[in-house]
């Protein structure tokens, strides 16, 4: 069993850990860094509520091991508002209904903005093959691709 | 879930890779690490040491040199999906690569890890049975090349010594008269296929079969390819006779079990009209039809 040094830049902060090689990404993020904004859905890599970005790609954070985001950058949740002001994806969630329990929206938005970020003109197909990794017990997405929609209307005019 | 402990080693080279895993009898290469991972996690597979090759440089990459489109063993999936060269030339790629998981995974998983794993389940093996690909591996011996048709040869089994790493995919390069389609059902976004079929066809000169090559997925130990069929159409005039029967064949080849995706029978009848369609669709496209 080896143990490693890590150093990942999160949210734009450098963190450094000692870390099993075992230790999930995700559980890095949640119990060493006390970030709990990413969920742990399904844990078989189905359903994406555990969705960060490492270098600017949404990847499911169940799926790796913190040990290869070692000198790389990660985004959650919790580094889409600045400033105290809500990222457009949230505020999107926020006014077209975008969320029932909320359990997947973490995940659910860290996609999209990869999305838009890529695409920031997106069709409606386009956002729902985008989302596709991502799944929602509650909505039937319909609000969820609204809140995209509103998001990317206000990317745009920023 | 958590996975049992191990000892985790990430080279910067390939010799150094093929090294450790000489050294290490319970290695296990860690490349995209999306079908290794959820195996670790549910204790299917507790290797005692993991070699990760995603430091190596120099294995991602997808260019046409020689007759060949050469990719990257560690060349992810989404680059795949994003290539303007393989969107355009290699229809049967583009669309293979499409269905394989869902969006978040294809930004981790690899071309090298779908076939090295050889799940009979994963798409890219009936594509490059199709295509009659190569793959070049690496080990303590140098490099060797090895023809698709000869790569697996039991589930999740290829022919790759424990100490050979997977380093290039070789398809042969587009040329005028190619077309290519892969046509997937599954439940939903993310399952691997109930069936699935990849069909790789060039036209001749008078628009007869000068080439042809059909693979199936997930009907079998290993993927299969539908030889017979391709027996039916080589050479001929791909009308709708020829594609019926090829189609039957391709059916007579599959080797399905029934599970919970559906019935053997159903599975073969899946096999029979996809694989029509894929050649329909294959066909269009060689004649520089839809895409």
């Amino acid at each position: 069993m080896s143990t490693h040094h890590i150093k990942v830049t999160v949210n734009g902060e450098i963190k450094e850990a000692d870390v099993e090689a075992r230790t999930l990404l995700v559980h890095f993020i949640r119990e060493n860094l006390n970030l709990t904004g990413t969920h742990i859905g399904c844990d078989t890599t189905s359903c994406g509520a555990c969705t960060v970005h490492l270098d600017g790609r949404p990847v499911k954070s169940c799926t790796m091991f913190a040990v290869q985001a070692d000198g790389g950058q990660v985004r959650t949740v919790e580094g889409l508002a600045q400033n105290g002001k809500l990222h457009p994806i949230q505020e999107g969630f926020h006014q077209m209904h975008g969320l029932q329990c909320g359990f997947c929206t973490p995940g659910m938005m860290m996609t999209a903005v990869a999305l838009l970020e890529q695409n920031p003109n997106p069709s409606e197909d386009e956002i729902r093959w985008g989302i596709s990794g991502n799944l929602c017990r509650c909505t039937g997405y319909v609000n969820i691709v609204k809140a995209v929609q509103y998001a990317a209307e206000k990317m745009k005019a920023q | 879930m958590i996975p049992p402990s191990f000892d985790y080693v990430a080279p910067k080279t390939l010799p150094e890779a093929v090294a450790l895993l000489g050294q290490h009898a319970d290695a296990k290469v860690l490349a995209g690490g999306h079908s290794l991972i959820p195996l670790m996690r549910f204790r299917l597979a507790s290797p005692a040491v993991l070699v990760d090759i995603n430091r190596i440089d120099g294995l991602s990459y997808i260019r046409e040199e020689d007759g060949w489109l050469k990719i990257g063993a560690m060349t992810r999936e989404a680059e795949l999906e994003r290539s303007a060269l393989i969107t355009e030339k290699y229809p049967l790629l583009a669309d293979t690569t499409r269905m394989v998981a869902d969006p978040l995974v294809r930004n981790m998983a690899t071309l090298g890890g779908n076939l090295a794993h050889a799940d009979p389940a994963n798409d890219h093996p009936a594509a490059m049975l199709a295509y009659g690909a190569q793959v070049v591996a690496i080990g303590p011996n140098g490099q060797r090349t090895i023809p698709i048709a000869e790569f697996f040869v039991g589930p999740f089994t290829t022919v790759l010594e424990h100490n050979e790493i997977l380093t290039e995919i070789r398809i042969p390069a587009h040329k005028p008269g190619d077309g290519g389609c892969y046509l997937k059902v599954e439940r939903k976004v993310g399952d691997y296929a109930t069936a699935a079929v990849a069909v790789q066809v060039t036209l001749d000169g008078n628009g007869s079969c000068a080439s042809i090559g059909i693979g199936l997925t997930n009907v079998g130990l290993t993927p299969i390819r539908a030889t017979a069929a391709e027996e039916a159409l080589r050479g001929k005039s791909p009308d709708d006779d020829h594609i019926r029967q090829a189609a039957r064949l391709a059916a007579e080849a599959a080797e399905p079990e029934s599970d919970r995706r559906g019935s053997e029978e159903y599975k073969r009848a899946l096999v029979r009209t996809l694989t029509a369609r894929a050649l329909h669709k294959a066909i269009a496209r060689a004649r520089g039809g839809q895409r």
